[in-house]
């Protein structure tokens, strides 16, 4: 669909940029001490540090990712925030104490602290760059995504207008700032949210179906864009979609239930019907057709899993080890995301790590029930965009009001800045601290180590944009599924076992986690997703029976880890624990 | 503050025990429902409540039981290592 720029849309929206930018200015004026620069001083208080976990997790892939394929597909994007949410309680059961007094700045010193060990240093730098990438990708993406519709600019504008902005908060303040921008953003998102499903709430649910006309887009082969044989224009465009088909049958002949509570409108919708949409892909000589079509469904078949997932209603074992790969990845990859426990060593003490965690995982709850609401929402508003997904909860709040859009758009938008300055952080301190310094072992002051940290993040924005330009097709949840699957495939076994198994050697630690890294990797690339949306080939050439590597990578990490420490000589402990 | 190697108040012991305990319960939850989406979907779909189906109900059930696990582990932890004092 095409979209009209809005005045209002880009003032609001630069405001918040500005804003932000600004703050991580006028922070950054407080010392540049590498401690203050990687570690925010360790003076953030827990509730601040708490709602900053919150905004650095929520990203493109949680807000708009999920509400998208909630909108579309039903309750299977609910079960990526249950999974989402569930990695927390590994962080914060299994990964939290032990963490906060065993590292210095970044996640590969806490591996290290017992072995001194290049190897590790070196293996885990580049598990946390190659991650860190991974999860960049959809941020960037996503925020590409966000740009076209609400600026009228091409994606790649949008791309590159993160990178700048992002790095120019992590040049210049580093921690602090990042922290200060989630803060703001976590409270923001789950605030305006909040606000947006009261609006839900408070409209209630009424049935309008639309035209049921499938639609079709052309791209030809030079280039042009056809909506239903036609170029597309303002006026002859694709029609939005999403809508309520008819209420339950209580309702008699009423189209719409008014106001309704939280649980009244999931029971109201279970037993109403739906029009969702769908898009199958084909091309010829005239160009790529994609034709959508609608189809009406009980919400009872909605509001339960198998929906996107569609192996959970085939049958087939395959699709059912897919889906229970990821939801162990999920499960398993929040505690080994680098950008996350780096966030560990912002507060004073354990006790403030605890709690801040505590508050981040409430928050974070809070935000994952919201979303139910607002994809359902969503999925009912008339307005969805049937070519894109990650529009679904802009559009939603387009559907209220123009200058609800535009906060929403300028919120996401942060979402993104938030968790991309989170990333390009630990890819900088991966770069500045480990390889250079501790592996190339080139010796820096202070001084030295902060700029190093600012040449590294600026190298990692220019690739975060190249990267984000050229994966612009891609869904966004699918990019951070990959990143979350490599994630606990390389950190989590060194982590778990680093912690619980004394007789853990560091050549074990070095093999589990390139191992697990190489293994989810190739796996991922040899898929069968990769093989049909990257090499255009068809999806039975690929080699592996499912996409998500984690059922059989994580273990496998596990395992080399067990032999390979076997294996080796037990080491005595180089320092005290 | 970056390089705690204070040992002792942590509690590592009392807390890490707590921690894996309600660990464990989260696992038997969180793939409990997964083995229901899995194997007896059909269970799912059952409406017990009169108004929302029992998926929606676990999934919003296991966001409130990880919010409920983690405070009560920050209280017990905080039980646990109030005698040797909490620095400040």
């Amino acid at each position: 669909m095409l979209y009209e720029s809005s005045p209002v849309a880009i003032t609001i929206f630069a405001s918040f940029v500005l804003a932000v930018v600004g703050l991580s200015f006028w922070l950054g004026r407080k010392g540049q001490s590498a401690k203050g620069y990687y570690a925010a001083h360790g003076e953030i208080h827990w509730f601040i540090n708490g709602i900053a976990f919150a905004g650095d997790y929520l990203s493109a892939a949680s807000f708009l990712g999920i509400c998208g394929m909630i909108a579309f597909h039903g309750f299977d994007g609910f079960l990526y925030s249950i999974g989402f949410l569930a990695g927390w309680i590994v962080a914060l059961f299994v990964i939290a104490e032990p963490i906060k007094s065993l590292g210095k700045f970044t996640f590969a010193d806490a591996l290290d602290a017992k072995y001194n060990s290049r190897g590790i240093k070196l293996s885990v730098a580049i598990s946390t760059l190659v991650v860190s990438i991974f999860y960049l990708i959809p941020q960037m993406v996503g925020a590409g995504d966000l740009i076209v519709p609400l600026l009228g600019l091409p994606h790649a504008v949008g791309v590159i207008l993160v990178g700048i902005a992002v790095t120019l908060i992590v040049v210049t303040a580093g921690m602090v700032s990042t922290t200060w921008v989630q803060f703001i953003k976590g409270s923001l998102l789950v605030f305006f949210c909040g606000v947006l499903t009261s609006m839900i709430l408070a409209r209630g649910l009424t049935v309008n179906t639309g035209s049921l006309e499938p639609q079709t887009r052309t791209v030809t082969p030079d280039g042009r864009v056809l909506v239903d044989g036609e170029p597309q224009t303002r006026d002859h465009d694709l029609r939005p979609v999403g809508t309520l088909a008819a209420l339950p049958e209580r309702y008699g002949d009423a189209t719409t239930t008014g106001p309704l509570g939280p649980l009244e409108y999931l029971s109201v919708l279970e037993d109403s019907r739906i029009v969702t949409w769908s898009g199958k892909k084909s091309t010829d000589a005239s160009g790529t057709h994609t034709v959508y079509t609608p189809t009406e469904r009980a919400g009872t078949d909605l509001l339960k899993p198998g929906g996107y997932f569609k192996g959970l209603t085939t049958g087939k074992l395959a699709d059912k080890l897919d889906f229970a790969s990821l939801m162990l990845a999920l499960f398993c990859g929040t505690a080994s995301l680098p950008h996350i426990l780096i966030r560990y060593y912002t507060v004073k003490d354990a006790a403030a790590a605890r709690k801040s965690t505590v508050v981040g995982i409430a928050a974070i709850g809070a935000f994952y029930v919201l979303t139910l609401f607002l994809g359902l929402g969503a999925m009912t508003s008339g307005a969805l965009d049937p070519t894109s997904t990650n529009m679904a909860a802009p559009l939603l709040a387009k559907s209220f009001n123009e200058t609800l859009f535009a906060v929403i758009s300028a919120i996401a938008f942060t979402t993104v800045l938030g968790t991309v300055s989170g990333l390009i952080m630990a890819g900088s301190g991966a770069v500045a601290h480990d390889l250079v310094e501790n592996v190339l072992g080139i010796p820096m002051d202070d001084a030295g180590k902060v700029r190093c940290g600012k040449i590294a993040a600026v190298g990692l924005g220019i690739v975060a944009m190249a990267l984000g330009i050229l994966f612009r097709s891609f869904n966004v949840s699918f990019l951070v599924g990959w990143a979350f699957n490599i994630a606990a495939s390389a950190n989590l076994p060194a982590l778990v076992m680093l912690l619980f198994w004394p007789r853990t050697t560091k050549e074990g630690i070095i093999s589990a986690v390139t191992v697990g890294m190489l293994a989810s990797l190739t796996w991922i690339l040899l898929s069968a997703d990769t093989f049909e949306k990257v090499y255009g080939l068809s999806r039975d050439a690929s080699p592996v029976p499912f996409s998500q590597p984690g059922l059989v990578t994580i273990p496998l990490g596990f395992i080399v880890l067990i032999v390979v420490s076997l294996l080796t000589k037990a080491q005595p402990q180089g320092k005290p624990a | 503050m970056a390089n705690n190697s204070e040992p002792g108040s942590d509690g590592p012991g009392g807390a890490a025990r707590i921690g894996f305990g309600l660990f464990w319960i989260y696992v038997i939850l969180y793939f409990g429902f997964i083995a229901l989406v899995l194997f007896r979907p059909d269970i799912l779909s059952s409406r017990p409540f009169g108004g929302v189906n029992l998926a929606i109900a676990s999934g919003l059930g296991l966001i409130a039981a990880a919010i409920l696990l983690s405070v009560v582990y920050m209280v017990a932890c905080r039980v646990v290592e109030s005698p040797g004092g909490e620095r400040r």
